[in-house]
């Protein structure tokens, strides 16, 4: 299978350095600001954004993990349903700033149920989009990030893979590759 | 696994150990959603579901109508009691004047042991056995595992005893099906009376005495008296029932150990269990029923992926 690299990790370990001088400058002391892990694969960016802006600026900015499974507007429409995974959100987003946070921004679509699922929640004040990788030209809905780790152009016949450590990869590691065509 | 081996669930006998897996996992999520601010996801937003319960029942119905609701299915009711039953319609008939406006599932208790079965060949939709006679309740099966689950940790390697009304109990012989399924160890413990001949063969302990089931088990699921199924005598008095197999604090103080006192409704308070132990920390009587629209939606939700 070909795989191209797209960030490696010294370059994911900048761009996640970026995105937390970018949150201080816009949420000063992130008094009134919360972020939100998409499942499956935001929670672990989210864990890291969070550590990582406590070394920065000494603020733990509360955060929690958000699954819109049931919520998706492809239920029933897809081969196989997907699976749910924990919604962990032990505030209310009611008059908050919310930062959503995922690793690849495709379709739209995941972003728009999650916006759904967040209003369970509350109504915020306002919402931002993080996402490590911004597909290009592949979008549904009218969606964009805030916030972008990096901007590219892909196919719909490929993936976008991104790696981590800590899932018993060698190294963090994004990558383009082409799908099965099986 | 994310789907279902099955498009109907008709009863626990016929799934498999991963199907209950996924099912009490999918539970859980829902549990969460049933307990934020807005209860309501919009899975279900293009199903219609009807309730047909040709057999009285209130908090089962009332529990799948909640679920249906809570993943925003439309739903319409029907009982017995003021249909076209009534006139002489059949089963099938009933169902597919039903179907033909345009409904994608249904939920359905019966006195006939065996009639979603026999509905689930006969019509397109899917069928969710919603109790037959003495035979199956497959969601009330379900929802007492996920409760030992939630209380416990874990089903595997847990003693349950069943107590009481084995014979004429659909909860009963769900339950056995499902805590085997997932590895537990069961009890059945009643009368002599109101214990099928050859439960045995379904791979569970009997016990006649209900001192000696308590001290065995680490969850007592306590039955009731189905007075209504009864046509004959199976003992001589409730009075002497509630003596020799009523469950009390007393009984529950004298065990060496603490174990989870749960009931599936409705009690008959004085006779199976005394008020102090339904109404004390033992008891996982009210969790049980919310456990159930959780997992009410969890069957429903998974049940309407699996149709394509």
């Amino acid at each position: 299978m070909q795989k191209r690299l797209v960030l490696d990790e010294g370059q994911i370990a900048i761009t996640l350095r970026r995105f937390c001088h970018q949150l201080i400058e816009n949420h000063d002391d992130f008094e009134n600001t919360v972020l939100l892990g998409l499942q499956p694969r935001g929670t672990l960016l989210v864990d890291k954004i969070v550590s990582l802006l406590q070394e920065i600026s000494g603020v733990k900015v509360p955060s929690g993990y958000l699954d819109a499974t049931f919520h998706r507007d492809d239920f029933r429409r897809r081969d196989l349903p997907l699976k749910a995974n924990e919604t962990k959100i032990d505030f209310l987003v009611e008059g908050k700033k919310v930062i959503v946070v995922d690793d690849v921004l495709y379709k739209g679509r995941s972003v728009r149920a999650a916006m759904d699922a967040m209003i369970a929640f509350g109504r915020p004040q306002k919402v931002e989009l993080m996402v490590l990788v911004d597909r290009k030209l592949t979008r549904d809905y009218p969606i964009r990030p805030d916030y972008y780790g990096i901007r590219i152009n892909t196919l719909e016949s490929q993936y976008v893979i991104v790696e981590w450590k800590e899932q018993g990869h060698e190294k963090d590691a994004i990558w383009i590759t082409e799908k099965d065509k099986n | 696994m994310s789907q279902l081996s099955t498009k109907h669930l008709l009863g626990i006998k016929n799934i498999t150990e991963s199907d209950v897996q996924l099912i009490l996992e999918t539970a859980a999520n829902f549990k969460e959603v049933i307990n934020r601010p807005i209860k309501k996801v919009p899975s279900l937003r293009d199903i219609t579901i009807a309730n047909v319960f040709f057999e009285n029942s209130t908090r089962t119905k009332l529990s799948f109508e909640l679920a249906e609701k809570r993943l925003s299915a439309d739903v319409v009711n029907f009982s017995s009691s003021n249909s076209s039953v009534k006139k002489g319609e059949t089963l099938v008939d009933t169902v597919n004047n039903i179907l033909s406006m345009k409904v994608d599932m249904v939920v359905m208790r019966h006195s006939s042991p065996g009639a979603p079965h026999f509905l689930s060949r006969n019509v397109k939709a899917n069928i969710v056995n919603a109790g037959d006679g003495t035979h199956e309740h497959p969601t009330q099966a379900l929802l007492d595992s996920f409760s030992i689950k939630e209380k416990l940790g874990d089903v595997a390697g847990k003693k349950v005893a069943i107590i009481g009304d084995i014979l004429h109990s659909r909860v009963a012989l769900s339950n056995i099906f499902c805590l085997q399924k997932l590895g537990a160890e069961v009890m059945v413990c009643g009368p002599i009376t109101l214990l099928p001949k050859y439960v045995e063969s379904l791979g569970v302990k009997v016990e006649l005495d209900v001192r000696k089931a308590l001290q065995w088990c680490d969850v007592a699921n306590v039955l009731r008296i189905q007075l209504e199924r009864q046509q004959i005598k199976y003992f001589p008095s409730l009075r002497e029932y509630s003596l020799y197999y009523g469950i009390n604090r007393k009984m529950l103080e004298e065990l060496d150990k603490e174990i989870v006192i749960m009931h599936p409704g409705p009690i008959n308070r004085g006779v199976e269990l005394s008020s102090d132990v339904a109404d004390s920390e033992h008891a996982i009587i009210l969790e049980q029923v919310q456990n159930g629209v959780a997992v009410r939606m969890a069957v429903l939700y998974l049940l309407a992926g699996a149709r394509n």
